[in-house]
């Protein structure tokens, strides 16, 4: 969290830059609502693979997922070191698991890349655009295509 | 707007028939006084009077003339007979389906609305002493700019109305010409116009009020019947009241049109057309008699208001509930951080904490109490299904009801009216034998149905009582086979002849009548008190009648459940649900078939059902030496033993929706979250014991996937 650099141009939005599968994916701010430490869940009964269990967010009972299994990416290994990260999708809260939170970043529009074409998974599925941040690349999460399942991505 | 004011208008109408009904129940035990007489009264006049401003036409007659029945006894003119008694039971039933039907605006006529309008009107019009019959046949003409005069009948005591209405009055849409129609229902009226402060046409301001009224009203009246039609326009006009004559007829003092003597009277009449009149003061002497009442109209005078409520939109209840809920798993949580970091048990830190627990709970039995209501409203319905039930079997039955006061979870009074309604009608069409059959076995007629509410230990506990002839389990037993339910040659005790009638598809009765046996059987029933997390039982006994009891929990928002372990999960089963506990010895149990296990107990064989394996937690072996088996009934009234882990307590949990936030989950019913801030599931036995039943389900994961590629493929 060190490089805010305050900007009050109208296109500006700021995203938190997290990873999960050994990559980097940002999400918008104003979809998270908070970040925890990974505690043990309550796993569910005959559920997918990617939702590891429901947790107790005071009082709110929430569903937490695996993001990096969600993109296909491998699954992570949950431990005290990981980090939850509660997003507001839909009307829903859930939790994603992901290996750490690194930054927020502000992106300006022009700043973002129109993913390129490439082959249909459930990981560029989701991908809404690309954001180059110190010559590493940051993926834009669509959490409404990840976790809706109702929004289909413009084809 | 309008439809903000029609739902409060239909609540209230709510309390009305409520007020009427108690009303009604008291006279039909013969100890009503006048003022009983008059809540009915006031309960029919209000739901007219309410009903015409929202122009619900076949409401507002047929409260008009059960009206002026009422009124007819409230003047002592006529007296209650069994034969009135039942038109005015029935009409308030009618009133109540208009209600209804209007809320619904389904424009229905309840059947019997036709015969009793007559049997009302035949007794509001018998010989009456005052006007009151020829207020049926008085037809209001709107005013108009002239005065108009109507000579009705004159009788015995004589009233001056000085009626200035203010602009506000209009611009809440009331109509001067409605409360006139409506004072000529009291007596006979004349009413003048007074036009004096009409300004010239081009200064005319269309929305002001310009016109003040004097009515002259004679009848047997009494004052607070004026005030009341004048009820809902309180505040916004200056009313004056005089009884200028308590005396037998005579002619009518002059009318003075307008007043100009100066008086603060003159002074209220007299204010300036643009600017409304402020509320007069007190009228000081009228002409003809002495001014018995004299009164500006101003609203917050409560006419003899019941305690006063307070309407709460149910949600924010509701909240509160989940709030508080969250509040007592806190103290749970912080009670064990506290105990874990060594703080000994007696040091001030526990005792401020058990303060606290007491604190929540107390909090907690609070906001439930909000959530609470008597049964009272629902067991008086149910005294209409009785009336309805033996009129239609020709049988001579009464309710009798008990415990009324008790206290449920409004749900649980909404979701109770249709099975009791079924349970109540069964008892008058199945349970109790005709007449002649009563009379033959020297029992007393009327047959009694009797409905009562008590708690039990943390549960409600209704009864639907009847002493008609009981259960012909010879017959149960009879139809269930020629049904196919059990085998012909099944040995059933009595208690399980008497399950029998839970059954989906069972049906005793020989003829469908209009009322029960209409395919909506008491499997049904019984599916509904389940899903509320009771349990239903009878009991019958030949000759005596039977009785149906539901226990039901006191709260949704709460269950009382078992807390196991199954494998590394904790999970909740409803102990509604659960028979008993049973730690097997190793002979207890016998293979079956390749996987299957059943349980020897008592001579009976019940299936084994593992429940981490049914709800995909790991692989469990059945192991006589470890597993505890908790042994449940299920809806059908089947028996099934559950193999869990381990049995660690049984407590009440708040209940938490897994669909909010995820979605359902088969084989869980919902979530509650443990003292320790973990979340546990809570087991559907039903829904485990269907789903073990089958052949393993589709993982949802496969599910979902098959969904996203179709719609992909579609898209």
């Amino acid at each position: 969290m060190t490089d805010v650099q305050p900007q009050d141009d109208a296109g500006a939005t700021e995203f938190v830059s997290l990873v999960a599968g050994k990559q980097s994916f940002c999400i918008k701010i104003t979809e998270i609502r908070e970040i925890r430490r990974w505690t043990p869940v309550t796993s569910l009964p005959h559920a997918e693979h990617a939702v590891l269990g429901v947790m107790n967010l005071r009082g709110t009972v929430i569903p937490i997922m695996d993001l990096a299994a969600k993109l296909g990416l491998g699954s992570i290994e949950p431990s005290t070191r990981h980090v939850i990260v509660v997003v507001a999708v839909q009307g829903r809260t859930i939790g994603l698991l992901v290996e750490s939170v690194s930054e927020i970043l502000t992106v300006t529009n022009d700043m973002v890349r129109e993913t390129p074409a490439v082959r249909r998974e459930d990981a560029t599925r989701c991908i809404r655009g690309l954001v180059e941040v110190e010559g590493d690349l940051s993926r834009i999460l669509d959490l409404g295509a990840l976790l809706g399942g109702e929004r289909e991505e413009a084809a | 707007m309008n439809d903000s004011l029609k739902a409060t208008f239909f609540a209230e109408c709510e309390d009305l028939l409520e007020a009427l009904s108690s009303g009604l129940a008291v006279v039909s035990e013969g100890a009503h006084d006048a003022e009983t007489v008059n809540a009915i009264f006031r309960a029919v006049h209000s739901i007219k009077g309410a009903a015409g401003a929202f122009a619900l036409t076949d409401l507002v007659n047929f409260a008009h003339r059960f009206e002026t029945v009422l009124d007819r006894i409230r003047s002592g003119t006529l007296e209650i007979d069994a034969e009135v008694l039942r038109i005015i039971t029935r009409s308030s039933d009618v009133l109540a389906d208009l209600v209804e039907a209007a809320q619904s605006e389904s424009g229905a006529i309840p059947e019997a609305m036709d015969g009793l309008v007559q049997s009302l009107t035949d007794l509001g019009e018998a010989p009456a002493a005052g006007g009151a019959a020829a207020a049926d046949a008085f037809a209001f003409e709107p005013v108009a700019f002239a005065p108009i005069c109507l000579d009705l009948p004159a009788a015995e005591r004589v009233f001056h109305v000085a009626f200035t209405p203010h602009r506000a009055l209009y611009e809440n849409g009331h109509e001067p010409a409605r409360l006139f129609a409506a004072l000529a229902e009291l007596g006979a009226v004349e009413v003048r116009c007074d036009t004096s402060r009409l300004p010239e046409l081009d200064r005319l301001d269309p929305a002001e009020s310009y016109l003040s009224w004097t009515i002259v009203l004679r009848g047997d009246i009494a004052e607070g019947r004026i005030l009341q039609v004048f009820s809902f326009v309180e505040g916004l006009c200056d009313l004056t009241v005089d009884l200028v004559d308590e005396g037998v007829p005579h002619e009518p003092p002059a009318l003075l049109v307008h007043e100009s003597d100066g008086t603060d009277k003159g002074g209220a009449h007299m204010a300036p057309v643009d600017t409304p009149a402020p509320a007069a003061g007190p009228v000081g002497a009228a002409p003809g008699g002495a001014p018995k009442a004299a009164r500006p109209a101003t609203p917050g005078q409560p006419a003899a208001a019941p305690a006063a409520t307070l309407r709460v939109d149910p949600e924010r209840v509701d909240k509160l509930i989940n709030t508080v809920g969250e509040l007592i798993i806190n103290h749970a949580v912080i009670t064990q951080k506290v105990i874990a970091s060594g703080i000994p048990q007696n040091s001030d830190l526990m005792a401020d904490l058990d303060d606290y627990r007491h604190l929540a709970r107390e909090i907690q039995e609070g906001v439930m109490a909000i959530r609470a209501q008597p049964v009272k409203p629902l067991f008086q319905r149910m005294a209409r299904i009785v009336r309805e039930a033996a009129e239609a079997t020709g049988k001579d039955v009464v309710l009798v009801t008990e415990g009324e006061a008790t206290e449920v979870d409004k749900t649980l009074v909404e979701r109770l009216a249709d099975p009791l309604t079924h349970m109540v009608r069964n008892a008058v069409d199945h349970g109790i034998e005709p007449a002649e059959r009563r009379a033959a076995a020297g029992k007393p007629l009327p047959a009694t149905v009797r409905l009562s509410a008590a708690h039990r230990s943390g549960h409600v506990q209704i009864e639907v009582a009847d002493d008609g002839g009981g259960l012909n389990r010879e017959r149960v037993l009879q139809t269930a086979i020629a049904k196919g339910l059990v085998s012909p040659d099944a040995k059933l005790s009595e208690a399980e002849i008497d399950n029998l009638l839970f059954l989906p598809g069972f049906s005793t009765a020989s003829t469908v009548t209009n009322l029960s046996g209409r395919g909506v059987g008491m499997d049904v029933v019984k599916t509904t008190i389940t899903s509320l997390g009771g349990r239903l039982t009878i009991a019958s006994e030949p000759g005596r009648g039977s009785v149906f009891t539901i226990s039901l929990p006191l709260t949704l928002a709460v269950l009382d459940g078992m807390v196991v372990s199954v494998g590394s999960e904790t999970m909740v089963l409803p102990l509604a649900s659960i028979v008993e506990t049973v730690r097997p010895r190793p002979g207890d149990f016998m293979p079956i078939g390749p996987t299957g296990t059943l349980l020897s107990i008592r001579g009976a064989f019940v299936p084994v059902v593992c429940l981490g394996d049914v709800l995909g937690l790991g692989r469990h072996e059945i192991d006589a030496s470890r597993s505890i088996l908790v042994l449940i009934r299920t809806e059908t009234g089947s028996q099934v033993a559950l193999a869990v882990d381990g049995i660690s307590d049984q407590r009440q949990v708040v209940i938490k929706s897994l669909e909010g936030n995820y979605r359902a989950i088969q084989g869980i019913s919902a979530a509650t979250i443990l003292g320790d801030g973990k979340i546990a599931l809570i087991v559907d036995p039903d829904a485990v014991v269907a789903m073990a039943s089958q052949t393993p389900p589709l993982s949802p994961l496969a599910d979902m996937e098959f969904h996203n590629d179709r719609r992909a493929a579609a898209g």
